[in-house]
């Protein structure tokens, strides 16, 4: 019997941590069946965290979900005497295991299966046999980068440029005297909403080194530099290991497998800049400058780090090499859409029934990720739109729901690809109050070396400011969209040109509700706190008194057991008392 | 993003003073190695007054404007102390859908401090960060390294009181 224990950062803030103490301290007892107990990473199932998977002696994986500390005994004693039916009510249910089953899994092949502390597991699970087969098959340079262009493998950080293309330029990229070329992996993973790049770090960190090592190989460098962003602390510790393993392995530093390659990795933690995941202002972010964008060209692969030859790639995109080279490129595209290859990790958030990590091929249909592998909308309500791309991608609307996933038909629809952030919004949520979400993020993240992004920003949010406080005025919708071309057209980086989208999907399939906050003053969602009120449907309060207890401003009066009233000039809109009523005669409008 | 500068007085002392001294003897032959230095820098103060930046600036040979540049440009450097226990709201989208921004509310209600303040007691301070990516658990906060998910405003005073 083996307990493994899902330890990545999601896990263990849903208490996993406390889960694999006490078995441990359970197994330090008294363990004469030899159970083993180890870790792995995110499996993605973030909806069923705190995760336990059970393995039985033949094999078989018994996946326990939820688990509290206080279920360790039961789990203890289930694995010590192999009587399982201990734990039958931890059982993952058979709806929720069609989540993982449905998907199809590359970049997060060993994630939540791996011990991702231990390079003896990933060498198991086939582990650097793709650099090994480099190396000793003597393959050329050119013949891995064809192999990466036959995938077509494309970047997974959001632009979606051919990897191939790159990697050819930086390597055909004349290096001065010193011969230095550098491969940088951009792990500043900040699109809100995005999650996958740290679940590879944290769940299987030797995938992303063996997928580098490959690059750096197929483009002539010699030094790879991770950067990470400072909101990931347990990926960093997480790599951190993975890189001094390889390195005392022989799979870093010098004369790799004993061939004539060398290659070393060193981590660069960041500081929190949304606009360094942008690679010329990531650049002068590992140079110790502020992390503003250089003008292109010169573009990296020819004047890149200290202006040597560079290549950047995202987490995800590396994650997918080794298994192409492994597998032949054509095996990779052999799945996805004409123009966009292999799977994609997505990070289901929001009003969502199953959220977490769903990896699965291109040319699938957003519906069947929201509804078939996400299982819809939490609480039975109704799905609204979908945003795809974070902060430079926009809002999709139901009746979009069936276009696939595919990066030309995602940005037929004005949104993005992105890194593949999918936050789903029901009817509660008001796409205007949303739209100036992002327009926050933006303003504020905005390096200020535009013009057009800086200020534009900030007078497209003050109107929004004002359109959610019910000020909004006739022209306004006229006004965002002039601004929202001025700043596509005169910003340096991708920031800039694409944080207007996000208004610009709002405007074109959201224009009702934009229309409803600005000529009526009302907020249909009922989530503008400026133009909305709350009252008690009378008809439907049975007088429990409790929202009156909840409510801290005293706005509600009402006998026991006769219906209520809220005092419109004393409430302060915090929306306790919605939350309080357990039979829905809290209502808005 | 506009940064609160503290005008709290410096409390520096001598062994931390010697800390960052050798954390720059370490680092000094690069001058990239800038952002790293201030990083370890605010471990050792736990924010960044101009005081540090001078040192930093003259140890490692830079124009003390550029490391101003760096602590003002990037999130992570703190201008104004910490608490001694810093709550951190999630502000990114997953958790700003399932109500993140009513339970900063909450926190500023109850500690009275605004966000990137500090409470008069140094006990709690408070900021509103970006993703963490714990998504799933939406909305979430930290207080120091413990992760709080699955809020919802009225679990505030709970959290709260752990820590008084």
């Amino acid at each position: 019997m083996r307990l493994v224990v899902g330890e990545g950062s999601c896990g263990l803030a849903a208490g996993a941590g406390a889960v694999y103490q006490q078995l441990e301290e359970l197994l330090a007892q008294g363990n004469e069946a030899g159970v083993e107990l180890g870790i792995t990473g995110c499996n993605g199932m973030c909806f069923l965290e705190p995760i336990v998977d059970l393995y039985d002696d033949e094999g078989a994986l018994h996946r326990l979900v939820k688990v509290q500390a206080k279920d360790a005994k039961a789990i203890y004693e289930a694995a010590t005497t192999g009587n399982l039916s201990l734990v039958d009510k931890l059982r993952i249910s058979a709806s929720d295991a069609e989540f993982l089953d449905r998907q199809t899994r590359i970049a997060l092949r060993d994630c939540g299966v791996i011990d991702p502390e231990s390079l003896d597991d990933y060498l198991a699970h086939g582990g650097y046999q793709a650099i090994g087969k480099i190396l000793s098959q003597g393959m050329s340079q050119e013949d891995v980068i064809h192999e990466i262009d036959v995938a077509g493998l494309r970047g997974r950080g959001g632009a979606g440029f051919p990897t191939a293309f790159k990697w050819r330029a930086a390597r055909d990229a004349k290096a001065d005297e010193t011969g230095q070329k550098y491969l940088i992996c951009n792990a500043d993973e900040g699109d809100p909403g995005a999650f996958m790049d740290r679940a590879v770090i944290e769940g299987d960190p030797h995938s992303l080194i063996e997928g580098m090592l490959v690059g750096g190989y197929a483009i002539g460098a010699t030094e790879g530099i991770v950067y990470v962003r400072a909101e990931y602390p347990l990926a960093i510790v997480r790599l951190r290991k993975a890189i001094a393993d390889a390195t005392e392995r022989g799979y870093l530093g010098q004369n790799i497998l004993g061939s004539d390659f060398s290659f070393t990795l060193r981590i660069k933690a960041g500081a929190g800049a949304f606009v360094c995941g942008e690679e010329t202002a990531l650049i002068e972010s590992l140079e110790g400058k502020r992390g503003m964008p250089r003008l292109k060209p010169p573009f990296p692969a020819q004047a890149g780090y200290w202006l040597k030859p560079s290549n950047i790639n995202n987490v995800e995109t590396y994650a997918n090499v080794a298994w192409i080279i492994n597998n032949g490129g054509a095996a990779y595209a052999a799945m996805g859409t004409e123009g966009s290859k292999g799977t994609k990790v997505f990070a289901l958030s929001g009003k969502i029934a199953r959220g977490g990590l769903v990896e699965i091929p291109m040319g699938t249909t957003l519906r069947e990720v929201i509804f078939d592998i996400g299982g819809g909308i939490r609480g039975g309500k109704q799905f609204k739109a979908v945003q795809l791309g974070g902060p430079s991608g926009g809002c999709v609307p139901a009746e979009k729901l069936d276009t696939v996933i595919d990066y030309n038909e995602l940005a037929a629809t004005g949104a993005i690809m992105g890194s593949g952030g999918m936050v789903v919004m029901d009817e509660d949520t008001c796409m205007v109050g949303m739209a100036r979400f992002f327009l926050d993020f933006t303003a504020k993240e905005s390096c200020g070396k535009c013009v057009h992004c800086r200020l534009g920003t900030k007078r497209m949010l003050e109107i929004l400011d004002r359109i959610v406080n019910g000020q909004g005025e006739e022209g306004d919708i006229e006004k965002l969209e002039e601004l929202c071309y001025a700043i596509k057209d005169g910003a340096l980086c991708g920031l800039g040109q694409t944080a207007p989208n996000p208004v610009l999907t709002t405007i074109r399939y959201f224009r009702d509700e934009l229309e409803a906050h600005i000529n009526e003053h009302r907020c249909p969602a009922g989530e503008c706190r400026e133009l909305i009120t709350y009252f008690i449907d009378k008809d439907a309060c049975v007088g429990c008194t409790s929202c009156a207890r909840q409510c801290p401003a005293g706005a509600i009066t009402g006998e026991r057991k006769s219906p209520h009233e809220i005092d419109p000039a004393l409430c302060i809109k915090c929306g306790n008392c919605k939350t309080a009523c357990r039979f829905g005669a809290v209502r808005v409008r | 993003m506009q940064k609160k500068i503290s005008n709290l007085p410096f409390k520096g002392t001598k062994e931390q003073e010697e800390q960052l001294k050798a954390v720059i003897a370490e680092n000094c032959h690069d001058k990239s190695n800038v952002m790293v230095v201030m990083q370890k820098a605010q471990d050792i103060y736990g924010y960044l007054p101009i005081e540090v930046q001078e040192m930093i600036a003259d140890g490692m040979g830079v124009p003390l404007e550029k490391v101003y540049g760096v602590a003002t440009f990037y999130a992570q450097f703190a201008l104004s102390p910490k608490g001694q226990y810093n709550i951190s709201v999630c502000l990114g989208t997953a958790c700003y859908v399932k109500g993140s921004g009513d339970v900063l509310e909450r926190l500023k209600e109850r500690l009275g401090i605004d966000v990137g303040e500090c409470s008069s007691d140094e006990k709690f301070s408070l900021e509103a960060c970006r993703c963490i990516g714990a998504c799933g658990l939406a909305p979430v906060l930290t207080v120091n390294d413990e992760v709080y998910g699955r809020l919802v405003p009225d679990d505030v005073d709970k959290i709260l009181a752990k820590y008084a």
